[in-house]
């Protein structure tokens, strides 16, 4: 892998972000305002929010994390700078891996830091927080490795980002089991350490492999 | 007929040339294809005339289900056939990139709706297993619902090749995919073992005696081996329609679609 490359990606990303502060304000706001509408539409029991409430959240990061890749990806698509970095040497999977730590960063952080709160509306103990954030800070980065080879594959397409939904949401259902079930475990008067272990593993697999899979799709992509 | 199909003809029945490539080009394959496709239709109407005759008619009724188990001849061959079919479809298309070779690739396509069909019958026939014996059509056990996933897996990979525009690039985007997708079949398969839920384990394993009635096993395999004809059939049958859509512009496709070549080419080739 090419460092420089990545450095540079990943920080230009993050200077474009910072420039577009609303912009990359939008998964947040979608987190916030989806997982608002579970009280609405089930009602405001407490027992079954609190129930509901760690598929809730997580189902919500899932959603903000897939609509928010596109993005990261097309503007440089289209005028036609990708082309352009992944000439350099080794440098797909150095895009590849910037693009998804800077989506992290960017996307997945907030959502990181947002969801103790969403948990305490929708009403779980305070005891579990801190199991909701830790699965949380486990489980996005597993999204965003995730939804670069869905935003890879779906590249400039007309429907990329009902597609990218599609085809990245049946790969992530492990990540949504093991992550929602380390809240509910603890709801239980379980151990959460297993699932955490699990969430763990899958974040590994996916670092290591998910990273190769989105620059063969770029090269696939650009060619 | 043209000069060059009557080469190939030769080639084929003369045996001469025949290697591993011979029906890679998809000329070759388009011929071969259409001799197949109807033995492998009428073989697959044989072996399920038998087969349903067999579960219906011979196969005893189950101590505890009473006719109800009789859907296992349906629904175990589909689940079967869902999963051997999605790993053959990442085999062709992991082969098509690697290979570089079209007509793999378009045996992966041809190959998915067929995939997906299954699943969808594994889970439909499911369902209707599910309701008289579990009391309930649907539940979230982990097989249900990596079954489930498995068909959406299919249909995301019918969805990004159907999106793409390019076929060279559909053709290896909707291969990464697929070989991505493929860490799920194990998951699927061993379900049963891993996680003890409501679905039954397995009434079939390597290396240890049948646990059912040798007429009910004669059944589910004719079906089986029904169910794997039809898929042959009807993915040679799509893979001819994907080669003539692809190849229609060569010389080969051209004599063969071309009205004045002297032979109705429907009638002929018995599409």
């Amino acid at each position: 892998m090419n460092g420089g490359v990545f450095a540079a990606v990943y920080l230009r990303d993050l200077r474009l972000a910072w420039r577009r502060r609303t912009e990359a304000a939008l998964p947040l706001a979608f987190f916030l305002v989806a997982a608002s509408l579970f009280p609405l539409g089930v009602g405001p029991d407490q027992q079954v929010l609190r129930l509901i409430a760690p598929g809730v959240v997580w189902v919500c990061a899932l959603l903000a994390a897939m609509l928010s890749m596109p993005p990261l990806y097309a503007a440089d698509h289209a005028d036609g700078s990708l082309e352009q970095l992944l000439l350099a040497p080794g440098a797909g999977l150095a895009v590849a891996a910037a693009k998804a730590c800077a989506h992290w960063t960017i996307s997945g952080a907030p959502l990181v830091v947002g969801a103790p709160v969403l948990g305490l509306l929708l009403g779980l103990p305070t005891e579990e927080l801190p199991v909701l954030f830790l699965s949380l800070l486990l489980g996005t980065p597993v999204l965003s490795l995730l939804g670069g080879v869905g935003a890879a594959l779906t590249l400039g397409l007309r429907s990329g980002g009902m597609l990218i939904v599609l085809i990245v949401l049946p790969l992530a259902v492990p990540a949504l089991i093991f992550g929602a079930g380390a809240v509910s475990a603890v709801d239980a008067g379980l151990s959460a350490s297993p699932h955490l272990s699990l969430l763990g593993a899958l974040l590994i697999a996916c670092a290591v492999g998910a990273p190769p899979a989105t620059a063969a799709a770029l090269r696939i992509a650009i060619e | 007929m043209s000069r060059l199909s009557a080469d190939i003809d030769d080639r084929i029945r003369t045996g001469a040339r025949l290697t591993w490539f011979t029906f890679a080009a998809p000329a070759n394959f388009y011929r071969l294809a259409g001799w197949l496709a109807p033995a492998c239709a009428v073989a697959a109407a044989l072996l399920a005339l038998a087969g349903l005759w067999t579960g219906f008619f011979v196969a005893p009724s189950d101590a505890t289900q009473g006719e109800v188990y009789r859907i296992i001849f349906i629904h175990v061959p589909a689940a079967w056939l869902s999963m051997v079919l999605y790993v053959a479809m990442a085999g062709w298309a992991a082969l098509g990139w690697l290979l570089n070779a079209r007509m793999a690739f378009m045996l992966a396509r041809a190959i998915a709706p067929t995939g997906a069909l299954f699943a969808l019958l594994a889970l439909w026939t499911g369902s209707l297993w599910g309701r008289p014996t579990w009391g309930t059509w649907w539940v979230w056990d982990a097989r249900l619902t990596s079954e489930l996933i498995l068909l959406f897996l299919y249909l995301g990979y019918m969805a990004l090749v159907a999106a793409i525009d390019d076929t060279r690039r559909a053709d290896k985007a909707g291969a990464l995919l697929a070989i991505v997708g493929v860490v799920n079949v194990p998951v699927i398969y061993f379900s049963v073992i891993w996680w003890n839920t409501l679905h039954q384990g397995s009434s079939l394993t390597m290396g240890a005696a049948p646990k059912m009635a040798s007429t009910m096993l004669l059944a589910m395999l004719l079906l089986t081996f029904a169910c794997w004809f039809y898929a042959f059939a009807v993915v040679f049958v799509r893979a001819r329609a994907i080669v003539l859509e692809r190849e229609g512009g060569t010389a080969w496709a051209r004599a063969l679609l071309a009205p004045t070549a002297g032979l109705a080419p429907r009638g002929k080739q018995g599409t």
